[in-house]
């Protein structure tokens, strides 16, 4: 047996850390999807008409919808009927503060090495967690409300907002769009708002964490973050879910909106549970996330780290709308085990001087499958637009696979794009290298990854950066070290 | 639920095509023969899959069958050959007939002994077509014929195995190295009606042999012509070919083609595609790498204007391991032109060392035309080295302005640029008659549109 198969042997040894069940009570809707259950989840949540018939319409599009098939992933026939589609951890009150929330909840951050006090003392990061479906508590708000920016859970700005989340709600991402985003729009449960006011930049990292947390709950998150004019934020997201047999689905819609001048970055590190080495088990990530840049000089930069999930799919996309924008994408995806990537970006240029920033770093091993597929597209008024992509992957393993979709469609004869891509393994003179200078094989790997996903991590914040430097090795271990 | 959102009516010319099957006493075999069960395989897999809507993923940028139900209806399938007296003067520009080669022509689909002239001994070659190979040579045609190019992976390959009746049949025996290449010519002539013809061709290259071969196609005419065709082609071990695909076909002409090649280990295939107009062209090139240490260069230039449309589709199929494959695709695109460029490189599982590498460059000259490119790469094996790369964008400004500095006019400087870029395509055509007749092509529609 090679060496690489005998790490790769160890590897899979490794078990999810992240694996257990906080039994904190769940207030959750029947099974299954139908109209009632969508007024069940708006009755619950206490939400106006007007949101209501969004769900219904959303819910009645839907029905017309078929499932895609395209992605290069396989997976059995979901049963839509099947899932909870609303559960919130019961409460007596909305607690006003730390203090109030159920200290069994807490120990859940606890274990997830996020807890609420520590990062609140320490780090000055402001968290919305989310559990399950509700959030449950959010910290720095008042800060943050000085400078007139609101960071709350979406069902909050609802209540508080509504003209701002009627606005912008549906505006990125609309109920039409794609059948999971329709889906989402119907029964969505939850999720952060996040607003930024006119010349505002945003002291802090905002940051949420989400949790799936009940057996058999889907989770339907939505998100949106609004910029206005000159505005900057950074916003990161984090995902962890326990150990669990039956494959979960999560079908997220994140909407951005960037005016004039103003810049949005976003990053994720995702960790949800992979299923074990056979395949049992696992999320299904099917999340519909796309940004605008709608006014001019305007930019969003999406990061993300995914190391979890049985099956991802997800692709971040930038509508370079306003002149002169800038959309860029950072992904390290790892796939591990019998782990399925499908995922990518999209940089549609509309306007003119409009530039994008392709970077993805793929890592299979194991039996798993990791595809980029990327469009860029240029319109006929994208004068000069400029897009830079590289995708590479890199491959442990003989049963796994790598692959590349990259879609280039160019209307404009001033644009420039460019594209590239690699598949290769770690090169045997690399590792001979580092073991010329004493360093034992499987550190020479940790090393020769790390440096090859480096151009993505620095992207990231300090704190994630750290989470996902951890992660990544975590989930080879065994393998990389 | 069930609602199905595909709302794509079905195509009257697939309704057309299955009709004429069903009652065209040509293609009735006896039960006996093997062309039986393969014409009748292929109109059922034609039949379930129908012609590729907008909506098949390979075949998004390039609606055919669209433009094929607006161009031709049913009459068009019975061909009656009207003589066109005119024929020879039209075409005499585009025939190389005053070198040494073999000429092979077929007018709307049909084997013209008239303007054909093999040189080469039927020792060191057999060249024939197909309707009589499968007769004289039927042992060799029934091991081969239909075996590569799979009707389920393509309606137009299902529709031509279907229809299939005349074509060119080559074999080269073992040992044999053919110095005189084989020039075929596909011609359309569409002056007094409009055409649809579908040949088909087998080309069975003999262990370590060698051979230069072209396909030329061309449109001679102002009505709709349409050519579907199919070419296997199996190269046995150590053997060579050189494979061209050559289109200058008119502003009306319609064509779908699929190239299948086999390669056996260490053989060598070189394949150059050019497509220099037509109404909608679409070329399949499909190589499977099936034995080691085979090697694969992979050529083609498409140089558009007007409303061409042309669409390149490429696979690499790599099979076994230690094998060598390298692609290189430019596209000019002027005018109101369409450029679409699908590169496939699968590697399968246990194609270990593989080697394979794909490029794509593109420029686009106005606002009109466009590009849609897609390089892809399917790996399913670790100690592989693959990469590609895709560009699109203008003449490079300080190209541009170094030879200005040297006194030349813009447009003068412009023309030496666009015709290097196609050169590096072109230069790899071994056959000289062959590459000075597109050289000299390109370079009147360059002097033409920057008037030199």
């Amino acid at each position: 047996m090679s060496k690489d198969n005998k790490i790769l042997e160890e590897f899979t040894k490794s078990d999810y850390k992240y694996g257990f069940e906080s039994n904190i009570e769940s207030d959750s809707a029947p099974k299954g999807l139908n109209e009632d259950i969508i007024r069940f989840i708006s009755s619950k949540k206490e939400e106006p008409a007007w949101l209501l018939e969004w769900r219904l319409k959303a819910y009645h599009h839907w029905l017309t919808m078929v499932e895609p098939r395209w992605p290069n992933v396989k997976f059995p026939a979901i049963n839509y009927q099947d899932i909870i589609y609303y559960a919130a951890p019961k409460q007596k009150a909305k607690p006003k503060s730390l203090d109030e929330v159920d200290p069994e909840l807490l120990d859940t951050f606890k274990k997830l090495g996020i807890s609420l006090e520590e990062q609140k003392r320490l780090t000055g990061v402001a968290v919305d967690a989310v559990l399950d479906s509700v959030s449950v508590a959010t910290t720095f708000k008042e800060k943050l409300a000085d400078l007139g920016i609101i960071f709350c859970s979406f069902s909050e700005a609802v209540h508080k907002h509504p003209e701002l989340v009627k606005k912008y709600m549906g505006s990125v991402v609309p109920i039409s769009d794609n059948y999971f985003a329709a889906l989402n729009s119907a029964v969505f449960s939850d999720g952060s708002f996040c607003y930024i006011p006119k010349g505002v930049r945003c002291p802090m990292e905002l940051s949420t964490y989400f949790r799936i947390n009940a057996a058999n709950t889907g989770q339907f998150e939505r998100t949106l973050i609004i910029a206005e004019e000159g505005s900057y934020v950074s916003y990161l997201e984090g995902c962890t879910a326990p150990m669990r047999d039956e494959n979960q689905l999560h079908a997220a819609v994140v909407e951005l909106y960037a005016a004039k001048d103003a810049e949005i970055k976003y990053s994720t590190v995702q960790n949800w549970y992979p299923g074990d080495r056979e395949g049992r088990g696992g999320i299904y990530n099917f999340v519909t996330k796309r940004g605008i840049c709608a006014g001019e000089r305007s930019k969003i930069s999406w990061t993300q780290v995914e190391t979890g999930s049985a099956i991802t799919w997800k692709y971040p996309s930038c509508i370079l709308k306003g002149d002169h924008s800038v959309g860029e994408f950072y992904s390290v995806a790892v796939t591990n085990n019998r782990q399925q990537a499908d995922t990518g970006t999209k940089m549609i240029h509309l306007g003119k001087n409009t530039r994008s920033r392709i970077v993805s770093k793929g890592v299979s091993a194991g039996r798993s499958q990791n595809s980029y597929r990327g469009l860029v597209r240029v319109a006929k008024r994208a004068d000069n637009a400029r897009n830079f992509s590289q995708c590479d992957s890199l491959l442990m393993g003989d049963q796994c696979g790598a692959h590349t979709f990259p879609y280039i469609e160019s209307d404009n004869k001033t644009a420039q794009i460019e594209h590239e891509a690699t598949t290769s393994k770690i090169g045997e003179d690399q590792i001979f290298y580092c073991n010329q200078r004493g360093i034992a094989d499987e550190d020479a790997i940790a090393l020769i990854v790390n440096g090859y996903c480096k151009e993505v991590l620095n992207q990231l914040p300090m704190e994630f950066a750290v989470e996902a430097q951890k992660l990544l090795a975590l989930t080879l271990e065994g393998s990389v070290g | 639920m069930t609602q199905i959102i595909d709302k794509q009516s079905k195509s009257a010319l697939q309704e057309a095509f299955l009709r004429y099957f069903e009652n065209s006493e040509k293609l009735k075999e006896p039960a006996s023969s093997f062309l039986y069960e393969l014409r009748k395989n292929a109109i059922h897999s034609f039949e379930q899959s129908g012609l590729p809507g907008h909506k098949h993923e390979e075949y998004k940028y390039t609606p055919i069958t669209r433009a094929l139900d607006k161009n031709f209806d049913s009459q068009d399938l019975s061909l009656e050959e009207v003589p066109n007296p005119d024929l020879l003067a039209r075409i005499k520009p585009w025939l190389l007939t005053n070198i040494d080669a073999n000429i092979v022509v077929f007018i709307n689909g049909q084997f013209s002994q008239e303007h054909s002239k093999i040189v080469s001994s039927p020792q060191d070659m057999i060249l024939k077509p197909l309707s009589q190979a499968f007769i004289e040579n039927k042992e060799l045609v029934e091991q081969h014929f239909a075996k590569q190019a799979s009707i389920e992976s393509d309606a137009f390959v299902a529709l031509n195995t279907a229809f299939a009746q005349e074509g060119l049949f080559l074999h080269v025996p073992k040992g044999k190295v053919v110095d005189k290449p084989v020039l075929v010519y596909f011609i359309n002539d569409t002056t007094q009606r409009r055409v649809i013809v579908q040949p088909r061709n087998l080309y069975l290259i003999g262990e370590n042999s060698q051979v230069d071969l072209a396909e030329s196609f061309y449109t001679v005419g102002e009505n709709p012509g349409y050519q579907n065709i199919v070419s296997e082609i199996v190269v046995a071990q150590h053997a060579i070919a050189n494979y061209y695909k050559i289109e200058i076909e008119g502003q009306q002409a319609y064509h779908t083609g699929t190239t299948q090649v086999q390669q056996a280990a260490q053989s060598l295939f070189n394949a150059t595609t050019v497509s220099l107009s037509g109404a909608m062209v679409r070329n399949n090139l499909n190589i499977a790498l099936d034995a080691e240490h085979c090697e694969t260069h992979m050529f083609g230039l498409y140089m558009l204007d007007q409303h061409t449309h042309v669409d390149n589709h490429t696979i690499v199929d790599h099979r076994l391991p230690n094998s060598f494959s390298n692609e290189l695709y430019k596209g000019i695109m002027d005018d109101h032109s369409r450029g679409v460029f699908n590169g496939k490189i699968y590697v399968r599982p246990g194609a270990q060392k593989t080697n394979a590498f794909q490029s794509n460059m593109n420029i686009l000259l106005t606002d009109d035309a466009s590009i849609d490119t897609k390089p892809q790469l399917e790996i399913w094996a670790d100690d592989v080295k693959c990469s590609h790369g895709a560009t699109t964008g203008q003449i490079d400004a300080e190209q541009l302005f170094y030879l200005r500095t040297r006194g030349l006019k813009k447009e003068q400087a412009r023309a030496i640029l666009l015709k290097a870029f196609a050169d590096d395509v072109i230069q790899n055509i071994k056959v000289k008659p062959l590459r000075e007749q597109l050289e000299h092509i390109i370079a009147a529609r360059l002097e033409k549109n920057y008037q030199l």
